[in-house]
């Protein structure tokens, strides 16, 4: 049943991405539980707007979990306390009432700050630039029930497929490493017969690409795997790496 | 009054494509080297576009306000998309799909380019397919189908309740792969303002980068726009908080003609709108009615719990009404019989304005068919739950987990509420048999034209027509236009023409910021959102519309002398974005009620309650509407109408019925 909510919020403000930014403290009263956190941060704008302050900027769009453009630091987590969502899907709900919610941008230093909590993930484009595709151009393809599926590698590749592309890994990353989103592609196309033609290759540009852009590197802590909202699962890392290696050993 | 020319190529309806592509002027490929094509939009339409012109040797800029291409609203699409491959042997065919499509349309759809939409259907999943895209499987390792609303045939290929996604993905794939070899320049965070013209052709577009503020002019010998819908006119709708019609719009305001605005797709399966701070609606897929039951109880105002009310108290109304198609009736239909129970007083939940959409009885077969499986002979009602919902949860999990984020309530143990939102607009920029406008170079593809859906779009038929014309129909196309420009030269633009679109976008956002007066730009787009839905909506009468439309111009007044944007010009500005988009919300609107004025009938999404039938379908006028209406932009609220006839030499006219 729908209750109602006062909370402290501390926000990160930015200008842009040249200036220093700072927390700033706000109060909200009134929240209905059945607000999505965002809405929650609408309401705090509209009062902004109307006292003749700048509102907070964030990025968000489909606002149902799935374009992968909301990207807040609630508390110390990526995409706030639950599990397996994004913040758009956060309820408020999952607050008490005289709750401090503190909110920051995705911290990176391959995901610059352009303003308040709106981060710049054009490196996860670039990573897929890179080698993240088939190589098929439109018209050239076979009946697609020609090469029969084990449903299986289908399903595990879905599985890797699921990545919205939110950076939620890296931000969870102590060391802001991009393996999980980086695996999560090669693993996709590497399980399909599709893909398999171009993994070794694949795999190498796509990993020299993640060097290239600053994101650290993989130390085995499983954060970006408990901060996914999509549950993308860390074996993917394991066999990116196989893949890496093995193109590494037989490379020409 | 002009005449709308379509350019239908001749020959048997069969023949048309086929026959053009073997005759459309080609451009060499050195030649295409040196044309460039702007693409506005990076979904479905505008990425498969984009990828495909560059892989055939065509300069290609890319535009999004987006941060990357991967996020426009295609992501969002769940069910499936359609095709006529008869994997399943059950009588599907090219043929059947054209058929569907025109009849759920209910006629109102142009007969060469639906068909068309049918032919290249199969060639959307070998390519998909082909780039790596994981469609669901059976377990022989082939490709699984299940069915959607308004056929009788299993013809929906997807991949869990995230088709859209897949599809998006492996489109934006190949769009990042031509980004890579250098061959598509992409430019995100970059808002399309105007369209600019020279001599009449489309030469350009201004567009503003959204984190520095600054103006840019981009030179194309062609203009693609794949910008989607216009369904926030309503506020609420499922459309993603960005989706806008400003491109369309400035577009139409250079003299592309908007056609048959009003046909508005209203989703019957959303979740309810739960409080006044609702930012925007969720869609729950139609593949649910594939084995969901949607109910009411049969009395009125019955404050029982669902789980309360006894079998023979449940009004199964779809089922009653439509016993051929039953819970599976298209959406038009399927929502106007949600709206007519609640209206008469049997909603339920708390706002009585839901009703219910139940997977028990999928559960215990699903169940069941388990137990045959694993060879169960006698399995418990325990056993027999544990196993349905898991074969439930592998079907649909993500959007029952989805349901239960957004609720609170477990639609594994209750039946889900649901109600009508605002969907998709099956109207949009008037397009001929090329994809191209009323002006010369300027195309629209995917959700942003008019053309495949008529008054009504079938399920899991949006994915496949932005796949059509963006992998299959426009590479083809949009070479009946460029090879008359291959002497055309890239153009400056240090050009006057450049210079003054530039200028009148300059003028529009000073003006905007100088307003400064007292109410953020929600407070304008949720009362337009308000006057839509209650007077355009599910119905619309003449008396409500002319009202709507004085409403809607005095809002308009009072947009522009009292909305208030804070920030700078020269900054990231999300509010200056909304304002400019919602300026142009406020005409659509008008021009939106206008159209449903003009429409003395009703028709798919179109429902106009003095035109209905005695048992309340929709009662088409064939002699005075069988056409598409264009309208043309003359000065604000002004718009003169072009028709198109639609001819149906193949198709017998008739009313549609699923009983």
């Amino acid at each position: 049943m729908e209750g109602h909510l006062n909370l402290t919020l501390k926000i990160w403000r930015q200008k842009n991405a040249s200036v220093a930014g700072k927390f700033e403290t706000y109060q909200v009263s009134g929240i209905s539980t059945d607000m999505s956190f965002l809405e929650m941060i609408d309401v705090l704008n509209n009062r902004l707007i109307e006292e003749g302050d700048d509102p907070v900027a964030f990025d968000h769009d489909c606002r149902e979990g799935i374009c992968g453009m909301c990207s807040m630091y609630i508390n110390g987590r990526p995409h706030g306390p639950n599990r397996g969502v994004t913040t758009c899907q956060l309820h408020m709900r999952s607050f008490k009432d005289g709750e401090t919610i503190t909110v920051e941008p995705w911290r990176a230093s391959a995901f610059p700050v352009i303003k308040d909590l709106v981060v710049n993930r054009s490196s996860f484009d670039r990573i897929i630039a890179a080698g993240g595709f088939v190589s098929v151009n439109t018209g050239n393809a076979k009946d697609a029930n020609n090469i029969p599926i084990n449903k299986d590698d289908a399903d595990e590749a879905f599985a890797a497929a699921a990545c919205i592309g939110c950076g939620a890994c890296v931000a969870a990353c102590k060391n802001a490493s991009a393996m999980l989103f980086t695996s999560a592609k090669v693993s996709q196309l590497a399980l399909l017969p599709q893909g398999q033609i171009e993994a070794a290759t694949r795999a190498q540009a796509m990993v020299a690409q993640m060097d290239e852009e600053g994101f650290g590197a993989c130390s085995n802590t499983g954060a970006c795997e408990a901060e996914c909202p999509k549950g993308i699962s860390i074996e993917n890392i394991a066999r990116m790496n196989r893949e890496y290696f093995s193109a590494t050993f037989t490379s020409k | 009054m002009t005449k709308l020319d379509a350019k239908i190529p001749g020959g048997t309806l069969a023949d048309k494509w086929t026959s053009f592509k073997s005759s459309v002027p080609l451009v060499n490929p050195s030649n295409k080297r040196s044309l460039e094509i702007i693409v506005v939009g990076s979904g479905l339409a505008g990425a498969s576009a984009a990828a495909s012109l560059a892989e055939l040797g065509y300069k290609v800029k890319v535009f999004c306000f987006q941060d990357s291409p991967r996020r426009a609203h295609s992501i969002a699409a769940q069910g499936g998309i359609n095709a006529a491959k008869n994997y399943q042997n059950d009588g599907d065919s090219i043929y059947r799909l054209f058929y569907d499509t025109i009849k759920g349309g209910d006629y109102r759809s142009r007969e060469a380019n639906v068909h068309r939409l049918a032919e290249v259907s199969g060639n959307i999943i070998d390519q998909c397919v082909a780039q790596g895209v994981p469609f669901a499987r059976e377990y022989g390792g082939l490709l699984s189908n299940r069915s959607f609303g308004g056929t009788q045939v299993q013809r929906t290929f997807y991949a869990a309740g995230q088709t859209g996604q897949q599809l998006l993905l492996g489109a934006y794939s190949s769009l990042q792969r031509q980004i890579g070899m250098g061959n598509v320049k992409m430019y995100t965070r970059h808002e399309m303002l105007d369209v600019v013209t020279i001599d009449g052709k489309a030469r350009g577009i201004i567009a503003r980068d959204s984190v520095t503020g600054a103006l840019e002019r981009h030179f194309g010998h062609a203009v693609l726009l794949c910008t989607g819908g216009y369904g926030n006119v309503f506020y609420l709708s499922t459309n993603a908080m960005g989706s806008n019609v400003t491109a369309a719009w400035k577009a139409h305001k250079k003299g592309a003609f908007f056609a048959n605005p009003c046909y508005t797709q209203i989703h019957p399966t959303c979740i309810p709108v739960s409080g006044d701070h609702q930012s925007k609606l969720t869609l729950m897929s139609e593949s649910l009615r594939n084995d969901g039951r949607i109910w009411v109880p049969k009395k009125e105002n019955d404050t029982r719990k669902a789980n309360e009310i006894p079998e023979d108290e449940r009004d199964y109304y779809l089922e009653r009404r439509y016993p051929a198609f039953g819970n599976l009736v298209p959406r038009d239909i399927a929502s106007r019989a949600a709206k007519e129970r609640c209206d008469a007083g049997f909603g339920v939940g708390t706002s009585k304005m839901a009703v219910y959409l139940d997977y028990a009885a999928a559960i215990i077969r699903y169940g069941q068919g388990e137990a045959n499986k694993h060879n169960m002979h006698n399995p418990s009602d325990e056993e027999i739950q544990a196993m349905g919902k898991a074969v439930v949860k592998e079907k649909y999990g993500n959007l029952f987990d989805m349901y239960k984020q957004i609720t609170g309530e477990d639609p594994y143990q209750v039946p889900m509420r649901i109600y009508p939102a605002v969907h998709y607009t099956m109207g949009g920029l008037w397009v001929d048999y090329n994809l191209m406008t009323t002006v010369p170079g300027l195309y629209a593809l995917g959700e942003a034209n008019f053309s495949d859906h008529g008054a009504n779009r079938l399920g899991a038929s949006a994915l496949m027509q932005g796949l059509a014309d963006g992998y299959f129909v426009i590479p083809y196309t949009i070479g009946a236009y460029l090879a008359a420009e291959i002497r055309t030269p890239a153009m400056s633009t240090d050009t006057p023409d450049f210079e003054a679109a530039e200028k009148a976008v300059r003028d529009r956002l000073e003006t905007l910021m100088n307003i400064k007066g007292n109410k953020p730009v929600d407070y304008f787009h949720k009362r337009l959102g308000k006057i839509m839905w209650d007077e355009c909506g599910m119905a619309r009468s003449a008396e409500g519309l002319k009202a709507s439309i004085k409403e809607i111009q005095a809002l308009q007044k009072e947009f522009w002398s009292d909305v208030k944007i804070p920030g700078e010009i020269d900054n990231l500005n999300p509010e200056l974005e909304k304002a400019g988009r919602v300026a142009d919300f406020l005409e659509l609107g008008e021009l939106m009620c206008i159209d449903a004025l003009d429409r003395d009938e009703s028709c798919g999404g179109h429902f106009r309650t003095e035109f209905q039938t005695e048992d309340g379908e929709a009662l088409r006028d064939d002699e005075k509407y069988a056409y598409v209406a264009a309208w043309e932009y003359e000065k604000q609220s002004k718009f003169k109408l072009h028709k198109e006839e639609l001819k149906y030499e193949n198709i017998k006219i008739a009313q549609r019925s699923y009983k």
